[in-house]
C-alpha cells in the first residue's frame, strides 16, 4: 500500500503540473506536448487500480490519436511555432475565480460524501470480463457508439472537404 | 489508497479544464482543454469502478474515450472550416451568431 501511495503521489503530481503547464504555456506544440504528459498520468493511475485494458486503449487513442490529430489541428491552422503572447483572452481572471470556486465546491463537497473511504481491495479486471461486459450488458450502447463514431467521421470528412 | 485522492486529483485537472476553456483565445488549445476535462471525468470513473469493485467504471471510460475521440475529430473538422473561412481562430473573434 505504501509504494501505491508514492506512485500515486508522484503520478499526481506531474499530472498537476503537466496540467497547469497545459492552460498556463504561451506555446500551442508544447500545450500539446503537455496534453500528453497529463495523459499518460492517467494512464498510469488506471494501471495503479489495476484497469489494465483501459490503460492501453488511453495510451493507443488518447496519445496515439488524439494527441496527433491535435498536433496536426496546430499545423494545419499556421498557429506560430514559437512564443505566442496572444493566446489567453482578457477574462483570466475571471476564468480563474470560476475555476477555483468550482474546486472549492467540488472539493467540500467530495471530503464531506467520501472521507475517509478507502478503495480496498479489489480484482484485477482481465480484458475479457471487461468485453463480457460490452457485449453483454451494455450491447445496444456499443452499437450507440459505434453509429456515433461512424456518424463523426462522415460529418468530419464532409465539413473538412474543400468542395 | 484512499477514494478521495483520486477524486481530488481529478476534481484538480476538471477545474484547470475549465480554466483553459474560459482563459483561452486560439480554438486548438480549448479542445485540449476539453480533452483534460473528459479525462478527469475518466479518473474518477475507474476509481469508482475499483471501489465498488466492479467492471462497469471500465466499461463507461471507455465508452467516454471513444466519445471524446469522435468529439475531437469533428471539432478540429469545424476549427479547420473557421480557419479556412476566416484565416484566423481566434475564439473572441467569432461572434457571427451575436443578436
Amino acid at each position: 500500500m505504501v509504494a501505491q501511495n508514492i506512485v500515486f503521489g508522484i503520478l499526481a503530481f506531474v499530472m498537476v503540473a503537466a496540467a497547469f503547464r497545459l492552460v498556463t504555456t504561451q506555446n500551442v506544440v508544447r500545450a500539446a506536448l503537455f496534453l500528453a504528459i497529463v495523459l499518460a498520468g492517467a494512464a498510469g493511475l488506471y494501471i495503479l487500480l489495476a484497469a489494465e485494458f483501459v490503460a492501453w486503449v488511453q495510451v493507443l487513442v488518447y496519445i496515439g490519436a488524439v494527441v496527433v490529430l491535435l498536433l496536426f489541428g496546430v499545423m494545419l491552422t499556421r498557429a506560430p511555432i514559437g512564443r505566442d503572447a496572444d493566446l489567453d483572452n482578457d477574462q483570466r481572471l475571471l476564468g480563474a475565480l470560476v475555476a477555483l470556486f468550482l474546486l472549492g465546491a467540488m472539493g467540500a463537497v467530495l471530503l464531506d460524501a467520501f472521507g475517509g473511504q478507502k478503495v480496498g481491495t479489489f480484482a484485477i479486471r482481465r480484458s475479457g470480463e471487461v468485453g463480457d461486459s460490452i457485449f453483454g450488458d451494455f450491447l445496444v450502447p456499443f452499437e450507440l457508439a459505434s453509429i456515433l463514431l461512424l456518424s463523426a467521421l462522415v460529418g468530419a470528412v464532409a465539413l473538412a472537404r474543400r468542395d | 489508497m484512499y477514494l478521495n485522492q483520486f477524486l481530488l486529483l481529478a476534481a484538480v485537472l476538471f477545474c484547470l479544464g475549465v480554466y483553459g476553456v474560459l482563459a483561452r483565445r486560439n480554438a486548438v488549445l480549448v479542445l485540449m482543454s476539453i480533452e483534460l476535462m473528459l479525462n478527469a471525468v475518466n479518473i474518477n470513473l475507474i476509481a469508482f469502478g475499483a471501489f465498488r469493485d466492479n467492471v462497469i467504471g471500465q466499461v463507461f471510460s471507455l465508452f467516454v474515450i471513444t466519445i471524446a475521440a469522435a468529439e475531437v475529430g469533428v471539432g478540429l473538422a469545424i476549427v479547420l472550416l473557421i480557419f479556412r473561412n476566416r484565416a484566423d481562430i481566434d475564439l473572441d473573434e467569432l461572434d457571427l451568431m451575436k443578436g
